[in-house]
């Protein structure tokens, strides 16, 4: 056992890598959840996204037409969610794990043909002389594009949510149906709306997995990263920030044990990989054993079905 | 301009033509995926949904399986349809599977090579009992802490995977299998293998068991103080807990009884179908009984015939892989898609379709 070999500056700039696709999932679900639909198919719409994503990249030799490809194959398939929950009024929690069902088969079906291939390479952004600062450089400035972007896009929705009129409606919708839809508001047409983004942001971060993290193309390659990531929007009570915190500590979890893997630390090597979603439970128990805390944030309509009366 | 207008109660004729129509839809898309694929669509619907039953060369092979894999689905279903009904999402039942098989197993292997008559009624036991400790780690976390057993449940699942591979690579591993992973044949070992009951006819004690559990359900659902709860808490939770329903115990029992009904499932598989303990012995049947059971209705007589449904699908599919060569993915990606279509179509039996432009309040 050499746990010496483990770089802290590498370690911590592999946890962002690992951290990346579920924060990019987390994000999309907690802005959908936020206008009051709970859609489970987190996991399918990764897994769709980061076969459409792969097999546009291949195909084209372009990763960023392979990532646009993912973002819409991923909201392609939140919106036949949308339109069964929104439209036809089904139970979304069924619809939601139809759609993982669905996406797992789905992407397997499509991949036939892509395994064992490599995907083009993504070129990094030269940051120039703040990728050579010493420690920091490497954890911060030595990333590929979709890091920062996932970064911005916590921004992004925080300030959406808290700053600005649509993400005030948007927040209403999820806090009282009913009562937006009283004030003139389009209950149906803004869910879809926050569907078909958090169906992008998934995909988007299946697409990472496939064509930056591994990069490969292997069925069922997500392994529980959309579950994982719907836990996270429940650790971080619905705020954008905390999503932020929740990821990049299972990406902590996730390349920590991955390295005590590699150092042979005499834990059994199933335990260390069970560890990742051992740890998520945990979280989830801690934070919903504290009953103010977690019933606080949580959008009152979240997962309520909207059926106008007239 | 079409507008839906909510039934007062759900139409009982749609409760029952929707799966139908379901069906017939799936098998549309299905046909038009098959067609993309570059298949014969019609040829390939009739390789899935009849030549299994009825084509000379294969039924004789294909009759059998269809009660050996139907016996799981429905198995596992029928458990999971009781918390369905009472708004308690037991979504892991792949875990409680394979924790069912593990135990049972484990008490085949513990004690091999003994030949006793109890053998076999205490692995069936040691299965109930493993699935069940497994689900009720979501139920005990859901009833002391209020958290979501949905998430805790599904994330379990993965945990079970791991357990299963240390195993398989360690402590069940075969002494006499040459450094493989996976143990010792449970259907050569005649005190715990869970033999066919009727030559050639697929069933075994897994099918007889899922058989019970139909008849068990329905008459809890229909004559069973427990039933009228369970369908009293998904109908209107604060009905029922005006009428004295303790939602934990509900809890505690839904989860319990479907962890219970996984873990016999595996149990079941793992000595006989399966044969032994290995990696990725499971087949997902536990992500596939929930499709079987929103077919069903969440109804004991539908999720049988909805999980005979499903078996076919499994083994047309097979045959539609041999004889077609249609991908094993497709068949996965047309399981979805039912669930979809029925979802959808449910619509029909929850609203009436009214025509006509809309009157301005």
């Amino acid at each position: 056992m050499d746990l010496s070999a483990i770089n802290p500056a590498v370690l911590a700039a592999s946890l962002m890598v690992a951290a990346t696709p579920i924060l990019l999932a987390a994000i999309g679900e907690l802005v959908v959840e936020k206008s009051g639909v709970l859609n489970l198919g987190v996991e399918g719409m990764m897994i769709t996204g980061a076969i459409c994503g792969f097999a546009i990249a291949v195909e084209t030799g372009s990763p960023v037409l392979g990532f646009l490809a993912a973002m819409l194959g991923g909201a392609a398939l939140s919106l036949v969610f949308g339109f069964l929950t929104q439209v036809l009024m089904s139970n979304q929690v069924a619809t939601g794990l139809a759609l993982t069902l669905f996406g797992l088969g789905f992407s397997a079906l499509i991949g036939q043909g892509y395994v064992g291939i490599k995907p083009p390479a993504m070129a990094k952004p030269d940051l120039g002389p703040l990728a050579d600062i010493p420690v920091l450089g490497r954890i911060l400035f030595s990333h590929d594009l979709i890091v920062y972007l996932s970064l911005g896009l916590v921004v992004a929705v925080w300030v959406f949510l808290r700053f600005t009129r649509p993400g005030l409606i948007l927040r209403a919708v999820g806090e009282n149906h009913d009562a937006a839809h009283a004030l003139g508001y389009h209950v149906v047409r803004i869910r879809l709306a926050a569907i078909a983004f958090g169906g992008a942001c998934a995909g988007l971060g299946g697409a990472y997995l496939s064509l930056i993290r591994v990069p490969q193309w292997t069925e069922g390659m997500t392994a529980g990263a959309g579950w994982i990531a719907l836990a996270i929007v429940v650790f971080a009570s619905w705020r954008a920030g905390r999503v932020l915190l929740g990821a990049y500590l299972f990406g902590g979890v996730a390349v920590l044990q991955l390295n005590l893997q590699a150092a042979g630390v005499a834990v059994p090597v199933e335990l260390l990989s069970a560890s990742p979603y051992l740890v998520t439970i945990l979280v989830l128990v801690i934070m919903s054993a504290d009953r103010g805390r977690a019933a606080l944030n949580a959008p009152a309509s979240l997962g309520r079905v909207f059926h106008a009366s007239n | 301009m079409i507008r839906l207008e909510k039934r007062p109660q759900p139409s009982r004729i749609w409760t029952v033509a929707t799966p139908v129509l379901a069906v017939a839809l799936t098998m549309v898309a299905g046909g038009l995926m098959f067609a993309a694929l570059g298949k014969d669509p019609v040829v390939a619907i009739r390789t899935i949904f009849w030549d299994p039953l009825f084509n000379e060369q294969f039924a004789s092979y294909s009759r059998p399986q269809l009660l050996v894999k139907a016996g799981p689905l429905i198995l596992i279903a029928t458990g999971l349809s009781l918390g369905f009904r009472a708004g308690i999402w037991n979504i892991g039942a792949e875990g409680q599977y394979i924790m069912g098989a593990l135990a049972g197993a484990g008490v085949a292997l513990a004690l091999y090579p003994l030949d006793a008559w109890f053998l076999f009624p205490l692995m069936v036991l040691a299965g109930a009992l493993g699935g069940w400790a497994w689900a009720m780690i979501p139920a005990i976390l859901k009833t002391r802490f209020r958290t979501n057993e949905i998430l805790v449940s599904l994330l379990l699942v993965y945990v079970a995977e791991q357990v299963l591979a240390a195993m398989a690579l360690g402590l069940m591993k075969n002494p006499e299998g040459g450094g493989f992973p996976g143990s010792r044949n449970l259907q050569h070992y005649p005190a715990a293998a869970n033999t066919e009951l009727i030559a050639g006819t697929g069933m075994h004690w897994g099918v007889a068991a899922a058989f019970i559990a139909v008849i068990a359900a329905y008459v809890m659902l229909t004559r069973h103080m427990l039933g009228f709860q369970i369908r009293l808490a998904g109908q209107s939770p604060r009905a029922a807990r005006f009428a004295g329903v303790n939602p934990n115990a509900l809890v505690l029992i839904c989860l319990g009884l479907s962890g219970a009904l996984a873990g016999l499932a595996g149990m079941f598989e793992v000595s006989g179908p399966a044969g032994r303990v290995n990696i990725g012995f499971n087949q997902g049947y536990g992500f596939t009984a929930i499709i079987v059971a929103f077919l069903g209705r969440l109804h004991p007589v539908g999720i049988l015939l909805a999980g005979l449904l499903m078996a076919l699908t499994y083994i047309g599919g097979e045959l539609a892989q041999f004889m077609l060569g249609i991908p094993a993915a497709a068949i996965q990606a047309f399981q979805g898609m039912l669930l979809f279509f029925l979802l959808g179509v449910d619509v029909l039996s929850n609203y009436h379709i009214r025509l006509g432009r809309r009157r301005v309040a």
